[in-house]
């Protein structure tokens, strides 16, 4: 009996430091985290509720706010060059973000393949363009797209085409826009797709080829449903990318940093993110910027959104 | 154990029936593979000659027909052209500390919280981390001229600080080390140290520190790579010319009237020439950290 209760009570003496310890121990784990959710709630979280506040009123970025409600809302309804540069952003995310993936996807799965030598070779050489910075890739092809003397109007010139006006003509910028981003980012994607390949186990294959399956039957149903969460990832992450699309197409436009009115020719190179940086900081116009900032993450969240619903009808065919 | 060796001896068994139907691995299938990897890497890898070569040439050269596509004689003239033109080496200075502070706050940050994540259990520890990885579908940019504004009334404009301190603690890098040392790190390695009496930042300094390098150093080269080639946000913040990053200093060149285009392709070579040196020098381990990294986060 008295042993019981000696024990019982040492027991609770344990049961109690154990608690301290613990207790001692979450704090360490919360001082750990913490530095992330700080600094997210100053350069983060608070940016994005203040720039819904911003954006109903008008303000030049010194002067004294002025409320205005939903008027810059209204504005934006019928922008015409907010359009054009919303109209832009899409044709470029299906035209530059689409072929990207799939080209990425491609030679993951060729590189994927046991037969190829040299794997280490082609995804250093295919990851090569993702290291440049934007504004170099940009100086290097505004020359290799010259109008009159750029290498690739010469090459075009030996079959009997061209000289095409890449970056000046309205009807070319985008899709040299598109060119210059497939060029750069094709390679960082193949990087996630082959990662995601190479975590398949290789010992379903064998099973299924034991089992007398055909490559596209393995194809069809072990490699892409296994894939298929690694490439959803990449593919919102691309659209949410797409959707800021902002370094290439103000370095490949006429006027650079320097444009009055930037987009080059007719505006045809201008996206959304361009036209929101120029609002605010080259027109001072931070209330109506900062309601087009709005337009673009509303944008952002519907795209990602068609994208679930169609991947997901998909997905239960 | 007995089923695995079973296992294998079908998989070698199979190799050899599979290899025979598989019709890429026909002479005229593995010749398009190569073909179409080769190409793939040759347009990659194209445009870096060009560079090199072009940088070598003055305009009158290089807009000539045809466009040269070997090595000229006129790099010192272009050189010369270019530290005329803009502070080159002030701007690569620029560039390598900004990014290598940012980095180094990036690696300690990043790690400790991806330790917390990884091997402690506290009341919230499920709801905190579904937070920071939904930040990561949050798109940034957006919020530009609110942070703008933030930094504005820090007094941060024209300093350093709002591109080294901001990102330190990065949802990205903390989601990335946590999947590397809830894999890597046994927990008993902890509980050993913590009967010697350890205080739990002297185990993650001494114990998690270093045998986390291979991940560390993933996540160092992109963060470093990300940093070096940033430009939107240093072209908004930074007003005076001394502080310029590499980018930004590079982007002036373009609206520069009358700037020789050798010039300003020499300036993109000094912008990409360090970076990529570093790259093909690690890329194996570099890549293969990539793709375990990814694969542990998948």
């Amino acid at each position: 009996m008295a042993t019981t209760t000696l024990s019982r009570s040492k027991r609770r003496e344990q049961d109690r430091r154990s608690a301290i310890k613990q207790a001692k121990r979450n704090a360490w784990a919360y001082a750990f985290i913490s530095p992330f959710y700080l600094l997210y709630a100053v350069f983060g979280l608070f940016p994005l509720l203040y720039g819904l506040w911003l954006s109903m009123h008008k303000w030049d970025g010194i002067s004294k706010m002025q409320w205005v409600g939903a008027a810059n809302y209204v504005k934006l309804l019928t922008d015409d060059i907010w359009w054009k540069a919303i109209y832009n952003t899409i044709w470029l995310f299906f035209a530059a973000t689409v072929p990207q993936l799939i080209i990425a996807l491609l030679l993951a799965f060729i590189i994927n393949t046991r037969y190829v030598r040299g794997k280490d070779f082609f995804r250093a050489a295919f990851f090569a363009p993702q290291v440049a910075s934007a504004v170099a890739i940009s100086l290097i092809f505004s020359s290799l797209l010259g109008e009159r003397y750029g290498l690739l109007n010469y090459a075009l010139g030996w079959i009997g085409l061209g000289p095409i006006d890449w970056l000046g003509s309205a009807a070319w910028i985008k899709p040299s826009i598109a060119m210059v981003t497939i060029w750069q980012w094709t390679g960082y994607s193949m990087i996630i797709f082959l990662a995601g390949l190479q975590s398949i186990n290789p010992e379903l294959y064998e099973a299924a080829r034991v089992d007398g399956a055909r490559t596209r039957d393995i194809f069809q149903h072990i490699t892409m449903p296994l894939l298929r969460p690694v490439i959803v990832f990449q593919v919102i992450l691309s659209i949410i990318g797409a959707m800021q699309n902002f370094d290439i197409p103000v370095m490949l436009t006429v006027g650079g940093t320097q444009a009055s009115a930037p987009g080059g020719t007719d505006r045809s190179g201008l996206t959304a993110l361009v036209l929101i940086y120029w609002t605010a900081f080259k027109y001072t116009n931070f209330g109506y910027g900062a309601a087009m900032a709005v337009g673009l993450f509303i944008l952002i969240v519907l795209f990602s959104y068609m994208y679930n619903r169609f991947q997901g009808r998909n997905l239960t065919e | 154990m007995a089923t695995t060796t079973q296992g294998g001896g079908f998989a070698v068994k199979s190799k050899s029936r599979v290899s025979q139907r598989d019709r890429l691995a026909s002479p005229a299938g593995m010749a398009l593979l190569y073909i179409i990897l080769l190409g793939a890497a040759l347009l990659a890898s194209f445009p870096f000659y060009y560079t090199l070569v072009t940088s070598t040439h003055r305009t009158s050269a290089i807009l000539s027909i045809p466009p040269p596509i070997w090595f000229g004689g006129d790099l010192v003239q272009n050189y010369t052209d270019l530290l005329a033109a803009l502070p080159f080496w002030n701007a690569l200075f620029n560039s390598f500390a900004i990014s290598t502070i940012h980095t180094v706050l990036v690696l300690f940050f990043c790690s400790l919280a991806g330790y917390g994540f990884a091997k402690f259990t506290f009341p919230g520890r499920e709801p905190l981390f579904a937070f920071l990885l939904a930040t990561l579908m949050v798109p940034g940019a957006i919020g530009i001229i609110p942070l703008f504004i933030v930094m504005r009334n820090l007094g941060w404009i024209d300093t350093w600080n709002p591109l080294i301190i901001p990102g330190v603690a990065n949802a990205f890098g903390i989601f990335w080390m946590r999947q590397y040392i809830s894999s890597a790190i046994p927990a008993d390695m902890m509980d050993a140290a913590r009967i010697d009496g350890a205080h739990e930042f002297r185990i993650y300094w001494n114990i998690i520190v270093p045998v986390i390098v291979p991940a560390l150093a993933a996540l160092a080269i992109l963060t470093f790579m990300g940093k070096w080639n940033e430009f939107q946000f240093p072209l908004l913040i930074l007003k005076d010319e001394a502080k310029y990053t590499l980018p930004v200093a590079l982007s002036t060149l373009k609206s520069l009237k009358g700037t020789e285009l050798g010039v300003q392709i020499l300036g993109a070579t000094g912008a990409i020439l360090p970076i990529l040196t570093v790259f093909v020098l690690a890329s194996r381990q570099f890549m293969s950290g990539l793709t375990a990294g990814a694969v542990k986060g998948g």
